[in-house]
């Protein structure tokens, strides 16, 4: 059934949806490199990389486009990529 | 190394949306909300960020959030703003601020919604007006806007045997902004989050009208693969392109200097739109750069 | 206590909204009913009205600002007419579709070009499919009794539409006539405070609005919005009843008002202040022995079907008046609306008084002879000059 004028009441709710099987290439985040920089977190736009209970970058693949904005800047490349295995 | 967190972690606009890798439209929605927190109302008009955020039943958006048509982002702001008013009359959200934030295309603004943009200025509603320039119509296939700039190529103003494609200048919509006498207008790009999130905070806590005008490269329109977005944006900054400044109650002040403004044609070179120019063709957008940056004291 | 007041209809439609407490008004001038903005702004202005006016730019902002502020939850009006009305017309289907009670005086006045401010209804007749309830009232008392009633049945749960008053421009904008004008204190306790547990924007309970109708959604939702518009004929009876209950008026069944129709068999129907024009001349016709009828449209979007069946059934000739044209079928809206309801009767059609075309009483009695004579499905136009 469809809400009333279509008027979506759950917030956020495209988190249905995995973007992760867009993604060609997969960014990989080594966290002994990493600097914490803040780039590819505030760049991402997926929002797809979160800071762990640990304090530490990891990166969501159930979202990520594979876009490697991250990859490209990273100032200490800590962040590769790799093609995806299908 | 950073000991404090830089940037806030809430997320206000989820993942899942259907914008394209890389894509910079999404980029200014969620540094804009980290900014502006869940006290915020967003305003849509048609347009990529609309259409990709909200396919029936799903929304990205986790504040309140309506979209109506192409052309009237600033009056449903208006009606928005009216209403909380109105609402605070009856007792409604006491003592706190809601940032009413039209999050609005080139076209939408500098365009078609040209008029109730400025109908909202001029009426000084208390709004944060961001204009998110990919300078075209994306959403429809890259026709031009009168943000195109000169010389780019977009479907409706193709380049071609006797054209170099779009042949009118950009329209200087921060500039036109401030004309209409409110007390902040900026510019910002997607490539410096501090400068455009600072600038976005500052808006927010101003009361009245403020309208920022932010540059957001896209992969599809503007023909560079998708892990260039920020290093595009970085390059229309750092060439002079595109300067970073506010108007605050009049005043003028750039807000990034490159130290030494990098040439276009690094910026024009990694992009499809432009392929079709010359050298020669790159030393005339130079040139006007080069002006325009004289007259903001960017030399 | 109810005063009388002698005023023109846009005042009575102003009077009437701030008599309903609205909190937002968004408007934009233009003749026949810049008077009723005017008389707005100019209670806030003397602080008799505590309303926000958005002094917009143009009509398309006016109905786009009313979009937003009733999106966010607050009771708003807004009044225009003609080319006004046309320029919201893109607005006009999102208010609905978003299932916004926006309430709204429309002054009928003919479309351009050329350029004529005077009366017609051809301005809110192209607005027919909109999704907006749409009365037609036929004196300065029923404007402000059915701004008010429009309130009560936009914000109805069961309805949730918005709804356009008309008013036929300068006939009635600017004539002045007795009004009784209701008691604040009673009109705001009766339609209470717009609290909407649909559309609201509430950064406390976050929800989209306007979002992109995908086809698998699309089609439900207009099936929604028409069963809403069906289903509204039932409020606005019981709104009529209970209108009259309070205020002690009320307008035929709310939907349609007979007069006359008993063993009438000839029968006329309209829209609006012509219907003054018909009664007394149907009452001048008794005089002289003759029995003709008049079925007035109140409401004539949600179009009142079974009413015009169960009300025309006596009648043999039907004269349906349009102060319209649909321009490739030579007949106006109402007259296509009624042949198409009423089955194995005799329908004609007049086209009259556009573009400010007095309709006299003469009029009135060509008509009803023409109609009597003439074959079923004629149209006629009435007063044209040679
Ligand atoms: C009145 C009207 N005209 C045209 C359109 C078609 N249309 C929808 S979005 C759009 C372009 C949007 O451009 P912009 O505001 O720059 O946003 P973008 O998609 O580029 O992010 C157009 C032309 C429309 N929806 N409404
Ligand atoms: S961009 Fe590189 S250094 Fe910076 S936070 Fe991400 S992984 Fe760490
Ligand atoms: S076309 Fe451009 S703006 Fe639109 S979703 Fe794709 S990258 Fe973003
Ligand atoms: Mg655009």
């Amino acid at each position: 059934m469809v809400t009333i004028a279509a008027i979506i009441y759950e917030p956020g709710s495209t988190n249905k949806n995995k973007t992760g099987s867009w993604r060609t290439f997969r960014p990989i985040l080594d966290n002994k490199k990493c600097i914490k920089c803040e780039n590819c977190y505030i760049f991402c736009p997926e929002g797809t990389i979160y800071e762990d209970k640990n304090g530490d970058f990891k990166i969501n693949y159930d979202y990520c486009k594979g876009c490697l904005i991250c990859v490209n800047e990273c100032p200490v490349n800590a962040l590769t990529s790799t093609r995806e295995e299908k | 190394m950073m000991d404090k967190k830089q940037f806030p972690r809430e997320e206000y606009f989820a993942p899942g949306h259907r914008g394209c890798a890389g894509c910079g439209a999404s980029i200014v929605a969620r540094m804009a909300l980290k900014t502006t927190g869940r006290d915020t109302i967003v305003v849509n008009s048609t347009s990529c960020l609309e259409v990709f955020t909200t396919p029936y039943p799903e929304s990205a958006w986790r504040v309140p959030w309506i979209h109506t048509a192409f052309e009237c982002g600033g009056a449903v702001a208006s009606g928005i703003e009216r209403a909380i008013k109105a609402l605070k009359k009856r007792g409604k959200y006491k003592d706190r601020k809601l940032v009413v934030m039209p999050i609005i295309g080139d076209g939408g603004t500098a365009d078609i919604g040209f008029q109730a943009l400025s109908g909202a200025l001029e009426r000084g509603h208390d709004i944060v007006y961001i204009m998110y320039d990919n300078e075209a119509y994306m959403n429809t296939g890259v026709q031009r806007s009168s943000s195109t700039p000169l010389f780019a190529s977009a479907t409706t103003a193709p380049a071609g045997k006797v054209s170099k494609g779009e042949d009118n200048p950009k329209k200087d919509m921060a500039m036109i902004a401030a004309a209409h006498g409110i007390p902040y207008v900026a510019t910002a790009c997607i490539s410096y989050p501090e400068d455009f999130m600072r600038k976005v905070k500052k808006a927010s806590d101003i009361e009245g009208p403020t309208f920022i005008h932010v540059l957001q490269p896209c992969t599809i329109g503007w023909g560079y693969s998708t892990e260039n977005t920020i290093k595009i944006g970085r390059l229309a900054v750092e060439t002079g392109l595109f300067p970073l400044y506010e108007i605050e109650n009049g005043e003028f002040k750039i807000t990034y200097k490159p130290a030494k403004r990098k040439p276009l044609k690094e910026y024009i070179r990694m992009q499809k739109r432009y392929r079709h120019l010359t050298d020669e063709d790159i030393e005339i957008l130079q040139k006007h750069i080069d002006e325009k940056c004289r007259l903001l004291g960017l030399e | 206590m109810e005063k009388i007041d002698i005023i023109t209809g846009t005042t009575a439609a102003a009077m009437a909204a701030k008599l309903s407490n609205v909190e937002v008004i968004a408007a934009y001038p233009i003749t026949p009913q810049s008077h009723c903005v005017e008389a707005l702004a100019k209670y806030v202005a003397d602080g008799e009205l505590d309303a926000e006016f958005v002094k917009v730019e143009s009509e398309h902002s006016a109905m786009a600002t009313c979009i937003g502020a009733s999106a966010t939850g607050v009771r708003t009006f807004t009044a225009t007419a003609s080319q006004g009305l046309a320029l919201m017309h893109e607005m006009l289907y999102i208010a609905s579709g978003m299932r916004l009670p926006i309430v709204m005086l429309n002054t009928n006045r003919a479309l351009s070009a050329p350029i004529n401010i005077w009366c017609d209804q051809q301005d809110s007749i192209a607005e027919r499919d909109s999704g907006w309830i749409q009365i037609y009232a036929e004196d300065n008392q029923e404007t402000l009794d059915s701004v008010v009633q429009a309130f009560k049945i936009a914000e109805d749960e069961e309805v949730l539409l918005p709804v356009m008053v008309n008013i036929d421009g300068f006939i009635l904008t600017h004539t002045v006539e007795p009004v009784a004008i209701p008691d604040e204190e009673k009109v705001r306790e009766y339609l209470g405070i717009y609290e909407p547990k649909h559309a609201y924007l509430d950064p406390d309970r976050p929800i989209t609005q306007g979002p992109v109708g995908v086809p698998e959604c699309y089609m439900e939702t207009r099936k929604d919005l028409n069963d809403a518009i069906e289903g509204s004929r039932e409020v606005i009876k019981r709104v009529n009843e209970e209108y009259y209950k309070l205020f002690n008026r009320k307008y035929g069944n709310g939907l349609v008002e007979g007069y006359n129709l008993e063993d009438a068999d000839t029968v006329l129907v309209a829209m609006g202040s012509v219907c003054g024009t018909i009664k007394y001349v149907i009452n001048e016709l008794k005089e002289k022995g003759k029995n003709v009828g008049l079925l007035r449209i109140r409401t004539y979007r949600p179009f009142p079907k079974e009413d015009v069946v169960e009300m025309l059934k006596d009648a043999n000739n039907v004269a349906v008046l349009d102060k319209n044209i649909s321009l490739g079928f030579n007949m106006g809206a109402l007259g296509i609306d009624v042949s198409s309801v009423l089955k194995n009767k005799k329908v004609c059609n007049y086209i009259v008084g556009l573009g400010g075309r007095d309709i006299t009483p003469q009029d009135i009695e060509e008509i009803i002879s023409h109609v009597e004579g003439a074959k079923d499905g004629e149209t006629k136009w009435i007063n044209l000059k040679e």
